[in-house]
C-alpha cells in the first residue's frame, strides 16, 4: 500500500492522533516511530511511564554484533531463537528482529544507555541462555531501568515537540505527545462496522471515565503475571487490557505458553529474580550430593557437590533455555526431594544454589551489584561469600494477543506494511510482552527486550500507514459513538460499585492464582488441568459475588481491583484450556504423559476467542484454526500453520554444543534428526 | 495454630487534598509471614480491612510496581524516614514487633493515604533537558566510543528512579521555594558526561544558574543520606555548580 500525503487535521480541524497504551519499551518505541512519522500520540499510562514494569529487567538484550569474534551473527540468532522457542514461532518477525537487533543496541548507545564496554571502548556481551556466544549487553544488572529511561527520555522531549501541519506549519498548543499517566485502559471503541476508533479509559486519581478518539490504537501494556499471583512481575501486570480487548473480541494466541524462570528467590509479596546473567558471567548451580547435608553452601566441598545442569547438559551447561533448567530444578526438588536441606524447618526446601562465589567480586560488582543487591536486600545474606538460595516462578507470557505480519521476499517482513502487528480487531494493534509473536514456545533469555523494542520499531510505520489510508478519521465520527462507549463503561462501574457480596476480590485472587500456580505452570497433567478449568468456572461465579472494599470517589483501588480481576479471571481460562488442548510437550508447556512434542498435531499456533457466558453461566472459549480479518476494508485470511519457511523443525538437544544454530557448529548437520512423533524415545 | 505472631502498623490516611478533615490514624494487625515487607503487611490489610480495633475500614490507598525497589513507585515515610516500602522488611524494621508507622511524604501533593503525587519530579527532567537530542532513531551505526571510566561514571547516576527521597529530605525544597532539588541536577550531570549529551550542556546548565537552580542548594546533604541508589549527589551538585560557574564566566569565551 502506497502511503497517501495523509492530512495532520482532520476534516472539523481536530489534531489526527493516534493512541498508544502503555509506556514500556514496547509502547515508547511505538510512539517515537510515529512521532518520526509525524503523527502526534496521546500515551496511556498506568503508572509514570518511567515506572513501567520493563524497569526491572536485569540482564540485557541480545545483538549479535559479534565483538567477541566468536563468529556470531543474526542468522545464528534467527536459528537459535527458533530452536530455542521449540520451532512455534512465525519465522519471518524473528528474522527481521535478529537483523535488526545489532541496529537497536547501537540506537540504544547512542541514546545515551549506560552500557557496560569493553577496553577498547565498545560495548561488552555476555552470555545468556540458549547460546553459546555472548551476545547480550547490559548495563550492570539494571538493563531494562537503563533502557526504559533512554527511550523515557526520548519521548519526554517529543512533548515539548509542536505538532506541524503537512505544511510545515506549527499548530498551536499542540505538541507531539501527550501523556496520560494514571489512567487505566478500559476498552476500545468499537462503531457499527466493529473498526477501532479510539479507546475508554479512567483516570484513577479523579476516577472519571472518558472516550478518546484516535485513529488507531497500539497497546503495549506488558504480560498477564499476575493471574499467577506471585511471580517475578510487577503487581500492575495484570493483562487486564489485553483481557478486556479479547473480550472484545480480539484473538488470544498460544495463552498457554508460560516461561517460568529457573531462578528466583521467595518473598511473601514477589518472587524477586535473579537473572540468568548471573548464569551468563559464571554462576554454577548445584545442590549438595548428600540431601541430609547440614553445612551451609559455602562450607559443602566441590566433590560434594552435585552440579546437576553442567552434568545432564555438558554443551549448554547452567545456560539451559529457562524452561529446560525450570524443569531439571523441579525434578531435583520437588520429586528428588534434594533440594537444599534447611537445619530450621529439618526439611529439604524447594531451593537450590546458585553459585557466584568463585568468581572475581570486583568484576561482579562492576556487572552484576543490581541483581546481587536485590539478593543482598531481601535475603539478608552476602551472595558474593555464600552461594544464593533460588528456586522457579513465574516469569513472562510467550502468549498473547495474536498480531498478524506480512512476510517479505526474503524472508523477513514487509516494513510498513499496516498488517504487521494488527490485531483482528481493524485499527487495534499490539507490541511487547501483550503479543504473541516473537518467542514460540519458550522465550530465549534477553530477547524480550529486544522483541519489545523490534515490535515498537514495526508497529510504529504499520499504525503511520494504517491512519494515512483511512478513509475517515475517527475525529470526524459523530460524538455520539464515544458517548455511547464511555457510558457502557461508566454503567459497569457504577456497577462495581454497587457490589456488595461477602467474597473479597484480593483473596478470591489468591485462590486463583494459588490454583494456576499449582497445577499451570512447570508440570501440567490432564486430569488436574480439568480441575483447574472447573475451579476457574467456579471462581467466575463468585467474583460476582464480591463486595468492593471501597465505594469512595476518589483514588479507589478496591473499585479498579475488581475489574482487573475480572480480565485476570479471562485470561486464566485461556492459560489453563489451551494447556489442557495441548496434548503434546513443547518449550515450556510440558505434560508428563505427552512427553514428545507432535508437530504433526501441534505444530500450529492456539487461537482463542472469546464467548461471553449466557444467562447466568460461565464465559467460554472457541479455538479456531482459521479466521479472516480485514484492514482497510482488504480481507485476509489466517489459519494456525506456522511459518516454518526458514528453519526446518528438528529435535531440540541441548546436551550438545552448538545443537541451537545448525551455523553455530560445522558438524552439527549430522546429528539432525526430525522431531519424533512417537510418544516414547 | 496458636499464638500466631502478627504485625502491628499505625498509618496515616486522608481521603483526599482538599478534605484535610479525614486526616486520621488507624491502627492494623496483620499475621506476621516470612521474607514480609511492609507491601506484603499493606496487601494483607486489603483482604481484610478491619482495624486493629474491628472497625471496618477501606484498604490503604499506596502506589507500588516493582517491589524490587527499581521503580521509585512506593516512597513513603516509614517510622518517619523515607524510603521504599518494598524494601522495608518487617522483621529488620520491626524485630521485636514494635509498632511501624506509615505516612505519605509531604514536599508533594497529597493524593489519597500513602500516594502522593511527584509529577513536578517528571517536569524537572523537562526543563533541564534530561535528554540527549538524538537526530532520529534510523540506523546511523554504532555511538562513540565510551571508556570504561566514563561507564562507571554515568551508571551509578542513571540508576535515579525520580523516587523522591531527597527531595523529602531537603530543608530547601518547602513550600516557599522553587528549588528544582537533587535529583534534577545530578540528572544534569549525567547527560552532560555523555559523549553526544554534552553538545548540549550549556542550555542544562542555564536552566541551573536561574531560579530555584544549583544556588539554592544549602549544602546540608540530607540528600545524599536517603538516596536508596546511593547516588553521589552532593558531589553532583558541587560539580554542577562549578560547571555552572564556569559558564557564567567564561561561558561566551569557550563558545
Ligand atoms: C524481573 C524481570 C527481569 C527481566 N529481565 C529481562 C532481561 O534481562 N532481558 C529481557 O529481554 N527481558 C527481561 N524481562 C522481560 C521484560 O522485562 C518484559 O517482557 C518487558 O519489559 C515487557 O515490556 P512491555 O513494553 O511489553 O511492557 P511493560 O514494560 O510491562 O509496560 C506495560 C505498560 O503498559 C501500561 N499498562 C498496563 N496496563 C494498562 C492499562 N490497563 N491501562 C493503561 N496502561 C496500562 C503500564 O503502565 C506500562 O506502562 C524481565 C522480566 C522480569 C519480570
Ligand atoms: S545538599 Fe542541597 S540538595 Fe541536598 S539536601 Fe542539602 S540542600 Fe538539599
Ligand atoms: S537521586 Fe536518589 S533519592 Fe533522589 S530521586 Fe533519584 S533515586 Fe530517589
Ligand atoms: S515498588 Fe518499585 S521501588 Fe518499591
Amino acid at each position: 500500500m502506497a502511503a497517501k500525503q495523509a492530512s495532520t487535521r482532520s476534516e472539523n480541524g481536530k489534531v489526527r492522533r493516534v493512541i498508544v497504551v502503555g509506556g514500556g519499551l514496547a509502547g515508547l518505541t511505538t510512539v517515537i516511530k510515529l512521532c518520526e512519522a509525524g503523527v502526534p500520540v496521546d500515551l496511556f499510562s498506568l503508572v509514570p511511564v518511567k515506572r513501567s514494569h520493563s524497569v526491572c529487567a536485569q540482564g540485557g538484550i541480545n545483538a549479535s554484533v559479534n565483538t567477541k569474534g566468536e563468529g556470531d551473527s543474526p542468522q545464528v540468532h534467527l536459528e537459535e531463537t527458533v530452536y530455542g522457542g521449540d520451532f512455534l514461532a512465525n519465522q519471518p518477525p524473528v528474522k527481521g528482529m535478529a537483523d535488526a537487533a545489532p541496529g537497536i543496541v547501537f540506537l540504544l548507545d547512542r541514546m545515551g544507555v549506560p552500557f557496560n564496554r569493553t577496553p577498547e571502548g565498545l560495548l561488552d556481551f555476555r552470555r545468556f541462555g540458549g547460546t553459546l556466544f555472548h551476545r547480550t549487553a547490559f548495563a550492570g544488572a539494571t538493563t531494562g531501568q537503563q533502557l526504559l529511561y533512554a527511550l523515557d527520555e526520548q519521548v519526554r522531549r517529543y512533548e515539548t515537540v509542536d505538532v506541524e501541519d503537512e505544511r510545515g506549519i506549527v499548530v498551536p498548543g499542540e505538541r507531539m505527545v501527550r501523556k496520560f499517566e494514571f489512567w487505566d485502559f478500559l476498552s476500545v471503541v468499537l462503531d457499527d462496522s466493529g473498526i477501532s476508533r479510539g479507546i475508554v479509559a479512567q483516570d484513577v486519581k479523579t476516577m472519571e471515565i472518558r472516550a478518546f478518539p484516535g485513529d488507531a490504537v497500539c497497546l503495549g501494556t506488558g504480560g498477564p503475571g499476575m493471574v499467577f499471583g506471585r511471580s517475578t512481575n510487577s503487581v500492575i501486570n495484570t493483562g487486564t487490557a489485553a483481557g478486556s480487548v479479547y473480550r472484545q473480541g480480539a484473538c488470544y494466541a498460544n495463552g498457554e505458553f508460560i516461561q517460568v524462570h529457573p531462578t528466583a528467590i521467595p518473598g511473601a509479596d514477589k518472587l524477586r529474580l535473579i537473572s540468568e546473567s548471573a548464569r551468563g558471567e559464571g554462576g554454577r548451580v548445584w545442590v549438595p550430593r548428600d540431601p541430609k547435608e547440614k553445612r551451609p553452601g559455602r562450607d559443602v566441598p566441590e566433590k560434594e557437590r552435585d552440579y546437576f545442569l553442567e552434568a545432564k547438559y555438558p554443551g549448554y551447561g547452567n545456560l539451559v533455555p529457562r524452561d529446560i533448567a525450570s524443569r531439571e530444578l523441579f525434578l531435583k526438588c520437588f520429586h528428588e526431594k534434594k533440594g537444599v536441606y534447611n537445619t530450621k524447618s529439618t526439611k529439604n526446601e524447594n531451593e537450590v544454589y546458585l553459585d557466584l562465589t568463585h568468581l572475581p567480586k570486583e568484576a561482579l560488582r562492576k556487572k552484576l551489584a543490581g541483581i546481587l543487591e536485590i539478593y543482598e536486600k531481601f535475603v539478608g545474606e552476602d551472595p558474593y561469600e555464600n552461594p544464593m538460595r533460588v528456586f522457579p516462578a513465574v516469569h513472562y507470557s510467550m502468549g498473547g494477543l495474536w498480531v498478524d505480519f506480512e512476510r517479505a521476499s526474503n524472508g523477513s517482513l514487509v516494513m510498513g506494511s499496516p498488517r504487521n502487528h494488527a490485531t483482528n480487531i481493524p485499527g487495534l494493534y499490539a507490541a511487547g510482552e501483550c503479543e504473541y509473536q516473537y518467542h514460540g514456545a519458550n522465550r530465549l533469555g534477553a530477547n524480550s527486550l529486544l522483541s519489545c523494542i523490534w515490535g515498537g520499531m514495526v508497529a510504529g510505520p504499520a499504525l503511520a500507514t494504517y491512519r494515512n489510508n483511512l478513509d475517515k478519521s475517527s475525529y470526524d465520527f459523530p460524538q455520539a459513538l464515544f458517548d455511547k462507549a464511555a457510558k457502557r463503561e461508566q454503567d459497569r462501574y457504577t456497577d462495581i460499585l454497587k457490589m456488595d457480596g461477602d467474597e473479597n476480590p484480593y483473596r478470591l485472587h489468591q485462590d486463583l492464582a494459588e490454583e494456576m500456580l499449582l497445577h499451570c505452570t512447570i508440570e501440567r497433567h490432564n486430569d488436574q488441568l480439568d480441575r483447574v478449568v472447573a475451579k476457574i468456572d467456579e471462581i467466575e461465579q463468585r467474583a460476582r459475588k464480591v463486595g468492593v472494599t471501597d465505594k469512595a470517589g476518589f483514588a479507589n483501588q478496591g473499585a479498579q481491583f475488581i475489574r482487573h480481576l475480572g480480565n485476570m479471571i479471562v485470561l486464566a481460562r485461556v492459560i489453563a484450556q489451551g494447556a489442557r488442548n495441548r496434548d503434546e510437550s513443547r518449550g515450556a508447556h510440558y505434560k508428563p504423559a505427552f512427553k514428545d512434542r507432535n508437530d504433526a498435531d501441534f505444530l500450529r499456533t492456539t487461537l482463542a476467542f472469546h464467548k461471553e457466558g449466557q444467562g447466568g453461566g460461565t464465559s467460554t472459549i472457541h479455538y479456531a484454526r482459521d479466521f479472516d480479518y480485514s484492514i482497510a476494508g482488504v480481507p485476509i485470511h489466517i489459519t494456525d500453520a506456522v511459518d516454518i519457511g526458514l528453519v526446518k523443525p528438528r529435535a531440540r538437544k541441548y546436551e550438545q554444543a552448538g545443537a541451537a544454530s545448525a551455523a553455530a557448529t560445522g558438524d552439527i548437520k549430522k546429528e539432525d534428526k526430525p522431531a519424533a512423533k512417537s510418544p516414547a524415545e | 495454630m496458636a499464638d500466631k505472631k502478627t504485625v502491628r502498623l499505625k498509618i496515616q490516611r486522608q481521603d483526599s487534598v482538599d478534605k484535610p478533615e479525614s486526616r486520621r490514624w488507624e491502627e492494623f494487625n496483620v499475621i506476621w509471614l516470612p521474607q514480609m515487607n511492609v507491601i506484603s503487611a499493606l496487601m494483607e490489610i486489603q483482604k481484610n480491612p478491619v482495624t486493629a480495633d474491628g472497625k471496618k475500614t477501606t484498604p490503604v490507598v499506596w502506589e507500588s510496581v516493582c517491589l524490587e525497589e527499581v521503580c521509585g513507585a512506593c516512597t513513603m515515610v516509614i517510622n518517619g524516614r523515607v524510603r521504599q516500602a518494598c524494601t522495608a522488611l518487617i522483621d529488620q524494621i520491626a524485630p521485636n514487633g514494635e509498632t511501624i508507622t506509615l505516612a505519605p511524604m509531604t514536599k508533594f501533593p497529597l493524593v489519597r493515604d500513602l500516594q502522593v503525587d511527584r509529577a513536578r519530579m517528571f517536569n524537572d527532567l523537562k526543563r533541564v533537558k534530561a535528554w540527549i537530542s538524538l537526530d532520529g532513531s534510523h540506523e546511523l551505526g554504532a555511538a562513540p566510543r565510551q571508556s570504561q571510566e566514563n561507564q562507571e561514571d554515568t551508571y551509578p547516576l542513571s540508576r535515579c528512579m525520580t523516587c523522591g527521597c531527597c527531595l523529602e529530605a531537603c530543608p530547601q525544597i518547602n513550600d516557599s521555594s522553587s528549588f528544582i532539588g537533587p535529583s534534577a541536577i545530578s540528572q544534569v550531570r549525567l547527560f552532560n558526561l555523555h559523549p553526544s549529551g554534552k553538545m548540549h550542556a550549556a542550555e542544562r546548565l542555564e536552566t541551573l544558574m536561574a531560579d530555584g537552580g544549583v544556588g539554592d542548594c544549602g549544602k546540608a546533604q540530607n540528600c545524599v543520606e536517603v538516596c536508596p541508589k546511593e547516588i553521589p549527589l552532593v558531589d553532583s551538585i558541587a560539580q554542577m555548580s562549578r560547571q555552572a560557574t564556569k559558564h557564567m564566566l567564561f561561558g561566551w569565551l569557550l563558545g
